[in-house]
């Protein structure tokens, strides 16, 4: 297994496309801390890239890798290596670099500007959101043989998580604002990783407002211990089911 | 060695393969032939592990090679059309398997030396030619001993030499009591090889015959003279 | 000159009459009771340190009663411990306890009833019911006293410092927490309220009613259940006060309604629900104030006009304004807005455009608050980006119109 990951690691190290990901990552969060004459607006950068660039770039790069290492994986299943691990190795290496490149973009302007739960927060929560997006495109390749089919349904979940679901929440509390939907609300939230990542961010960044929020519903359930729990549990259950389901179907797929 | 009891594969609607029996033994050097789409390749993928079958078994060394992996070390690998990483060079593509099979048994590497490809080994894969993706594909089905080779159109693209040197190695294998399966539709070439003879037509096998027997059954010493005597025998049957 | 000479020897003959009275263990009296029994005007009481239960003290001449060490005034829970009923009576340095609960008669710390020039300097209250409490007083200082209590319920606790119909109070120096309001004024006029601490109350740092032409100065108001509040009130003065940490549906750093002609003035509001809420407010001077960090940093309602928001830093709040109406009768000048995204190409330090700090979802969470899931979102920021090039849901003359491009150094 290792040495399958290490290959993968080598070869995705060597493609310019992370290293220039992790440059962008870096140059945002850099300049948006020392243009800024309070951290807040740094902060508010970082965070609209955790949910709008991390997600895309995740998810994109990674169902091009893996549509481009068709070959690989075709080579290695006439070896002696187990169908599962191969699978594995590429999510590992290929959710690995994507925190990577985070951390190093991203994490280490944020520890040095905020070293505080806010900035510990947003560290956690992009990489998870890093590795999240990377679950989906193993999800979004397995569907499809074609690679430009892959590659639009990659982008079609990407634009739903980061846009639609959200105006479709909107539409619903004002459709239903006469109705005591507030927890439900809570529930819809689970349906979005981005809008997981998006809330557990915002209790820490915008503390006052939230946590005097009329409806209560963050403090009594996010702001909780047991909130923080479940709503971290939901963020890795949507990396983990996305990826079962694809290995499933890798186990099952002829090649 | 390997042995097929019913194996039925289906893509989509198209059916692949139809209710193939199929026995190989040690020392058989077996080639595979029939006309484009015949389901060849499916038949060499399904015993690799890369089709699963709708249904039938596959066994290897008496096992089912259902869900099974390990198995695949006996076994060398020459694709059709060799798919490798482009923008890995010939060494690092050896290299990898090498690593990957992680064996310290001794490498055969005859292969590697008749092709040349040592003077090659940091040219990027993308930008060889068929031919020398071929003798990659072909070097390292043989690079590890293993007891079955599995040639899928060997010897296409490849240049008469190279040709030549690749038939010299599977005869010497053979020799060695290793079990080889050849597809290829380009009949003349496996004349002084091969012992056993399938043909398959639309997922059927029609036969499955020892080159001998074939031989004096039509009263023909080439093999694809026999073959046209014996479609057309099979042809005309049902009109009589 | 025979009239000089002659309050001369008066003031002498008062000066040699006036003793003091020692109580204590090692002293022939041992009760405080006993000793203001044996005093008269203007006598000084010096207790030494112990524990003292003799239920409800009433001071019924101008008396000194001084603690040495903070000597314990314990009343075990049954009855107020210290009742004030002469003009000029000071009380200084003891540790006044457990004055009991009572839904009835308020049982307090320390009383005044209808007096004036009482002073209560240097005391720790602890346990009581109602901390100190001024009845109809006048001229009276509270100084440098610790007021603590351990109130869980509203209803189960009294106020730190309860002033009511009072006049000239100096409220200075008091640390106050775990009360219901930690300072209570109804109906107190020409008073001041001054370097006091007030945290961790049940409902109000500060609870100011009817109490014109007062001022309260360099205070902090941290952590209280509802922050402070100041109603029905005219020419009030808040400068240089610090309203931290209210946190709660109807929390406020400071809440103001039908307030008229004040100026609040270089206070900080930092990580409040909302810095400052307005009701019914009227023609008053917001000026040089910092909002830091609130959800809301101020929530101006639309019955507030004539008032003026001029030279105030909006610092990293979730929202700058909010309000519940399109009507907008209140001015806002020469602010400073973190969130302004305007540019100063004649370098004059004033942007060029003009500013609308309210946003779309400052609108939209005020009449459905559960959108407040949604805040932050890409497509939220968005709505907010067109909403700010193209008003259509906000009121578009709510507008800084000399938004400053740095903060102001406050």
């Amino acid at each position: 297994m290792n040495r399958i990951i290490k290959i993968i690691l080598l070869d995705i190290l060597k493609n310019k496309i992370v290293l220039g990901y992790t440059l962008i990552l870096a140059i945002l969060s850099w300049s948006s801390f020392a243009l800024e004459d309070n951290s807040a607006k740094g902060l508010l950068t970082i965070l609209n890239v955790i949910l709008f660039t991390v997600p895309l770039v995740s998810i994109l790069f990674a169902t091009i890798y893996l549509y481009n290492s068709s070959e690989f994986i075709e080579l290695l299943l006439s070896q002696p290596v187990k169908r599962q691990k191969i699978w594995l190795s590429l999510f590992i290496g290929l959710a690995s670099s994507m925190v990577f490149s985070f951390l190093i973009g991203a994490g280490i302007p944020l520890l040095i500007n905020s070293p505080d739960s806010i900035g510990f927060m947003m560290i956690i929560v992009g990489c998870l959101v890093s590795v999240i997006f990377v679950a989906l495109a193993f999800l979004s390749s397995i569907l499809t043989r074609d690679k430009a089919k892959g590659i639009g349904i990659a982008i079609m979940i990407w634009l739903y998580f980061a846009l639609l679901f959200d105006g479709m929440v909107l539409f619903l509390l004002f459709q239903f604002a006469d109705y005591p939907i507030e927890t439900a609300m809570v529930g819809i939230t689970a349906l979005s990783p981005i809008d997981l990542a998006r809330i557990q961010i915002l209790l820490h960044l915008d503390v006052s407002a939230m946590m005097g929020y009329t409806g209560a519903i963050f403090k009594d359930f996010f702001g909780t211990a047991l909130g923080l729990t479940v709503s971290f549990l939901l963020l890795c259950l949507w990396a983990i089911i996305p990826f079962f389901i694809s290995l499933r179907k890798f186990n099952r797929k002829d090649l | 060695m390997i042995h097929i009891t019913d194996l039925n594969k289906k893509f989509g609607k198209l059916e692949v393969l139809k209710n193939v029996n199929l026995n190989c033994n040690k020392g058989e050097c077996i080639a595979l032939i029939g006309p484009n789409g015949c389901g060849k390749t499916t038949l060499i993928k399904s015993i690799l592990g890369m089709v699963l079958p709708d249904k039938g078994q596959i066994t290897f060394n008496e096992k089912s090679i259902k869900n099974e992996y390990l198995y695949r070390e006996k076994i060398g690998y020459m694709p059709q059309i060799g798919r490798y990483p482009d923008n890995m060079t010939i060494g690092q593509v050896i290299d990898m398997i090498k690593r990957i099979r992680n064996t310290n048994q001794e490498l055969d590497q005859d292969l590697l030396k008749a092709f040349e490809l040592e003077k090659m080994f940091d040219k990027q894969m993308r930008t060889l030619s068929g031919g020398t993706t071929q003798k990659v594909s072909a070097t390292l089905a043989f690079l590890f001993n293993p007891d079955v080779l599995i040639l899928d159109e060997p010897t296409a693209g490849l240049d008469p030499l190279a040709s030549e040197i690749l038939k010299e190695k599977i005869i010497k294998e053979k020799e060695k009591g290793k079990l080889i399966l050849i597809t290829s539709h380009l009949l003349s070439e496996l004349d002084d090889l091969i012992t056993e003879l399938i043909f398959m037509q639309e997922g059927n096998m029609l036969f499955h015959k020892k080159i001998a027997e074939l031989k004096t059954e039509t009263n023909e010493n080439k093999i694809s003279k026999a073959i046209a005597k014996i479609l057309k025998r099979t042809k005309n049957e049902p009109n009589h | 000159m025979r009239i000089i000479f002659l309050a001369y020897f008066l003031t002498l003959s008062v000066l040699c009459q006036a003793k003091t009275i020692l109580v204590g263990k090692n002293h022939p009296l041992k009760s405080i009771k006993a000793a203001i029994a044996q005093s008269s005007d203007g006598d000084t009481i010096v207790v030494q340190s112990g524990t003292y239960k003799e239920g409800r003290i009433l001071i019924n001449k101008q008396i000194t009663l001084i603690g040495k060490h903070f000597p314990i005034l314990d009343g075990e829970n049954k009855s107020e411990v210290i009742s004030i009923n002469a003009d000029n009576v000071v009380v200084k340095g003891f540790k006044i306890q457990n004055s009991g609960h009572a839904a009835l008669e308020d049982p307090c710390g320390i009383r005044v009833y209808d007096k004036s020039n009482v002073t209560v300097e240097n005391n720790i209250l602890d346990n009581n019911f109602f901390g100190i409490y001024i009845q109809n007083g006048k001229n009276c200082i509270i100084k440098n006293n610790t007021i603590k209590a351990y109130g869980k319920e509203e209803q189960l606790i009294g106020n730190g410092i309860h002033c009511w119909k009072s006049e000239n109070l100096q409220i200075i120096a008091n640390k106050i927490s775990g009360h219901r309001d930690g300072i209570y004024f109804e109906f107190v006029t020409n008073s001041v309220i001054w370097r006091n601490i007030s945290s961790n109350n049940i409902r109000y740092g500060l609870h100011f009613m009817f109490s014109n032409d007062d001022s309260y100065i360099t205070n902090v108001f941290k952590n209280n259940g509802a922050g402070v509040a100041v109603m029905f009130t005219k020419n009030v003065k808040m400068f240089n006060n610090y309203f931290e940490e209210n946190w709660g549906d109807s929390a406020y750093g400071l809440l103001l309604k039908e307030i008229a002609d004040s100026y609040i003035f270089n206070n900080r509001f930092s990580k409040n629900t909302s810095g400052i809420y307005m009701e019914g407010t009227s023609r008053i001077k917001v000026e040089k104030n910092v909002f830091e960090s609130n959800g809301w940093g101020m929530k101006i309602q639309a019955s507030c006009m004539e008032n003026e928001i001029v030279n105030n830093n909006y610092l990293k709040n979730t929202f700058d304004i909010s309000t519940n109406g399109s009507l907008v009768l209140n001015t806002f000048n020469s602010n400073y807005w973190d969130k302004y995204e305007g540019y100063d190409l004649d370098k004059n330090g004033i942007g060029d455009v003009p500013y609308h700090p309210l946003s779309l979802f400052a609108v939209l969470t005020e009449t459905n608050p559960s959108a407040m899931l949604l805040y932050r979102s890409f497509m939220i920021t968005l709505l907010d980006k067109s909403e700010k090039v193209l008003p259509s849901i906000t009121p578009d003359n709510f507008i800084d119109n000399s938004p400053l491009m740095k903060s102001l150094p406050l």
